[in-house]
């Protein structure tokens, strides 16, 4: 036990976060276990499954972390069954994403508010696009919102999320960002997720598309879509690099999908350091950037104090364009 | 020659031991359930749904397993209806008009294999048809927007009520009963939860596997605790099979019913909603009218036997048709496996032939392994299936007990899907004993979300306007057919249907 902690220590100390790894040279884990909210073969089943190797094969933990499938209420279940059952677990962590946050934010998780657990570290993040079909006579995003100003009935947008969920958000801050006052007619349509969508946007039935990086890129290597606009701070490596953002285009919106964890909200201070340590590793290593290469996360380099904020001020700007759109009061 | 050569790969996934394995033991299952009566298609593949999650295998090898099943149960329906004259699923209905005349004449052997080379013959046909069409299918795909789902969609609903089911109005009622349990949960056009008192479980809406086990699987439970046999009803009844393998002039002269009620079967199978049920039934009119000069139909005609099984089992290859190119069963069975790709999470639909190709591909060929293997089973094994007819009810019905139960929990993990599989055993039993067919609340409760979405999705993009859902020639087509199929049935079904339900036992509330 001994030995992992000091190896983490000095893993920890690689990174420079000599004062988090004081703390957590305290603490080893007797079953880490991991909760992904959702069925196997969804993106939370990924967080953990792929964490827990990644965490296993580089020595971080000495065992394999268990995953326990727990789906329900869009994490709902999961969420309760923590804080109700489980709130001072200290080797439990459970996956998240946007859809947590947005969720909490609009109180979808009865009784359930973010500062119930407490939020770990991120591990990446899924950027938001904006296409329209190849050939669509609109090229840019101002194009769109202008259009979507003059006459909104002609514009429909599909999404693979709910109304109010995070799909139809990003494209509200983009119109909100371009000065389009009342966000409520912009046109959202809710499909069962991006492919459906993106068929969708292909039959003609509606003339945009928002989603997330990952569901895009196939149809944009087929040529059959063209993205107008990715809500990154800047331009994505690789062969995301052709795409403009929405930015330079003089719209200051930027949607993430955030991948992380949260832990239970009466876990002890020194597992909950060594457990943000541990992932700060994991996210330094050139392991996880081959895994993020592969899957098409973007970088988001947040833990601790740092992912704690960044979850409250997602929280709160949620609230407000919900409360704008009128999903909540 | 790109769908031969998709065909091959196909091939190749399917031919690993696991699958053939897997395939060997739906295609036995599957018969088994589809002989023993009462237990049908649908109960056949919701019985086997735990068993598939909890070996843990994967999308291709659970629906190999699952088809094989289905394809199985088509094949099993005729042995109790030719031996006992008792349907063993309701597809398997009409074979008992001249199965069971011809059983008493002894020539019990010879109607059992007969049937299983029609049967053979319907599914390889429709396994090709399925080939061919549903590439074309998903081509045609993209001119499906909103309004064209919905009426798809609508279409399956009108055509289901129509042969199979004792009145349309237990039908319609069965239908609005599964449409009403599924707006429960949170509503995805606007967020809002709906009917799930505040209780967090509910929020995804009811699971339909959960809800399928539970009507079907475990309602049957129910029903044989409420009736403590013995043993089997068919104890102490004699079985004699007779001759096993039909004289070549008997083959010969069915030849041509059963390449007509194949194209027949398929097509009804293709149609929404219909199933395998009208496959048969139309298959059976029809050679009736064209071959039976000297009314022997209905007395033992060979050709009696090879028409409806050559028809309900091309349909239950067509109706994986628009299951797999749009996402919308053709049939209560296909309707069930929608589930079970959902829950694997495989979207049908246009996108799955690119997407997960090897998903489509091991499919099909595993539908052609699986045709070969049942038909190599049925004929020279039939005598054991005809012995697990006399399986008591005591030893089967506690193992579908315990398969339910451990199956679901394996699923979730969550004992509140236990809770829920208990109340829709429950409601089952409830409605069987009221004769209130089960499919359409299975059919309801899995499309109703879908439906209603697009509705929704429909009426937004044209800001409003109703007549967006009349507004394409291909809309105006499927609403015209949904329309004939609703209305068809109630003018010239009720004669028929007379006659089909003078066989009727009371498991008739089982169909596909």
């Amino acid at each position: 036990m001994s030995f992992t902690a000091i190896r983490g220590l000095i893993a920890a100390g690689l990174v420079g976060v000599v004062a988090v790894a004081a703390n957590a040279q305290d603490y080893s884990f007797e079953n880490p276990e991991c909760i992904a909210p959702a069925n196997p073969g969804g993106g939370w089943d990924f967080t953990c499954r792929q964490v827990g190797k990644s965490l296993q094969d580089l020595g971080l933990i000495d065992q394999t972390m268990q995953v326990v499938n727990l789906a329900g209420g869009g994490g709902g279940v999961a969420f309760a069954e923590v804080v109700n059952k489980r709130g001072d677990d200290n080797d439990l962590i459970v996956a998240a994403s946007s859809a947590t946050a947005t969720r909490l934010a609009q109180g979808a998780y009865p009784g359930n508010t973010m500062d119930q657990v407490r939020w770990l570290a991120s591990i990446g993040a899924d950027y938001g696009v904006i296409a329209v079909a190849s050939d669509s006579e609109i090229d840019t995003l101002p194009q769109l919102l202008d259009q979507i100003k003059s006459d909104p009935t002609t514009i429909s947008i599909a999404g693979g999320s709910a109304v109010g969920g995070w799909d139809h958000l990003k494209v509200l801050i983009a119109a909100n960002t371009y000065g389009i006052e009342d966000v409520r007619s912009v046109k959202y349509i809710a499909f069962d997720g991006g492919g459906e969508a993106v068929t969708q946007l292909l039959a003609g039935s509606v003339q945009a598309f928002t989603g997330d990086i990952s569901e895009a890129k196939g149809f944009v290597d087929s040529g059959d879509i063209k993205v107008i606009a990715v809500l990154s701070p800047e331009r994505l490596g690789g062969e995301f690099s052709d795409f403009p953002t929405a930015r330079e285009q003089g719209i200051d919106a930027i949607g993430a999908n955030w991948r992380g964890f949260y832990a239970p909200g009466g876990m002890s201070d020194d597992a909950y350091d060594a457990w943000v340590a541990k992932i700060a590793d994991l996210y330094a290593s050139d392991e996880w950037k081959a895994v993020m290469d592969a899957n098409g996360l973007a970088p988001l380099d947040l833990q601790g104090a740092e992912f704690q904020q960044f979850v409250a001020e997602s929280v709160a700007k949620i609230q407000d364009i919900s409360r704008e759109i009128g999903i909540i009061k | 020659m790109e769908t031969l050569a998709s065909l091959g790969d196909g091939f190749a996934i399917a031919l690993t031991w696991q699958n053939l394995l897997l395939a060997f033991l739906g295609c036995f299952l599957g018969t088994v359930m589809g002989a023993l009566p009462g237990l049908g298609p649908s109960n056949g593949v919701a019985i086997l749904i735990p068993l598939a999650f909890t070996l843990g295998l994967g999308a291709t090898p659970s629906l190999i397993l699952l088809t094989s099943v289905y394809y199985g149960a088509m094949y099993g329906g005729r042995i109790s209806s030719i031996l006992l004259n008792i349907p063993g699923d309701e597809p398997a209905m009409m074979t008992c008009l001249d199965g069971h005349p011809m059983a008493k004449k002894g020539m019990a052997g010879e109607a059992l294999s007969l049937s299983g080379i029609a049967s053979f013959v319907g599914a390889f046909f429709a396994t090709w048809g399925l080939i061919l069409l549903a590439p074309q299918l998903v081509k045609i795909a993209l001119l499906f927007g909103p309004a064209e789902y919905f009426a798809l969609f609508a279409l399956a609903f009108m055509t289901l009520g129509g042969v199979s089911s004792t009145n349309q109005a237990k039908s319609a009622f069965a239908a609005a009963l599964g449409l009403g349990l599924a707006t429960i949960g949170v509503d995805t056009q606007t967020g809002v939860p709906r009917f799930t008192f505040g209780e967090v479980h509910l929020y995804d809406g009811l699971d339909f596997l959960v809800a399928i086990v539970g009507l079907f699987a475990l309602s049957e439970v129910f029903i044989f605790l409420e009736h403590r046999h013995g043993g089997s009803e068919t104890e102490g009844r004699k079985l004699e099979i007779g001759r096993l393998y039909p004289p070549l002039s008997m083959i010969k002269s069915c030849i041509p019913t059963m390449l007509r009620t194949s194209f027949l079967g398929f097509l009804a199978g293709v149609l929404p909603g219909a199933g395998a049920s009208l496959g048969s039934f139309i298959s059976y009119s029809m050679e009736k009218r064209l071959v039976d000069k000297e009314g022997t139909f209905g007395t033992g005609d060979p050709r009696g036997v090879a028409a409806p099984e050559a028809g309900n089992n091309a349909a239950a290859g067509g109706a994986l048709v628009p299951m797999l190119a749009l996402g919308v069963p053709g049939s209560g069975t296909t309707a069930v496996l929608l589930a079970v790709l959902l829950a694997l999470n495989i979207t049908p639909g246009p996108l799955l032939f690119t997407q997960n190709p090897d998903v489509v591909w091991g499919l099909i060929a595993a539908l052609f392994i699986a045709n070969f293997m049942l038909l190599a089973m049925n004929i020279p094994m039939v005598g054991l299936f005809t012995r697990v007819l006399m399986i008591p009810s005591r030893v089967l019905m506690p193992i579908v007990a315990m398969v339910s139960f451990v199956g679901i929990y394996g699923i979730s993990g969550s004992s509140f899907d236990l809770l829920v599989m208990i109340g829709f055993g429950v409601m089952g039993w409830a409605l069987r004993k009221l004769d209130v067919p089960l499919v359409p609340i299975i059919l309801g409760t899995l499309l109703g979300n879908a439906m209603e979405n697009n509705l929704r999705r429909a009426i937004t993009i044209d800001n409003g306007n109703w007549w967006t859902l009349v507004d394409s020639p291909l809309a105006i087509g499927l609403w015209t057919i949904a329309l004939i199929g609703f209305v068809l049935p109630l003018i010239v079904g009720r004669r028929v249907k007379a006659r089909m339900h003078k066989r009727r036992d009371e498991e008739g509330a089982i169909s596909d």
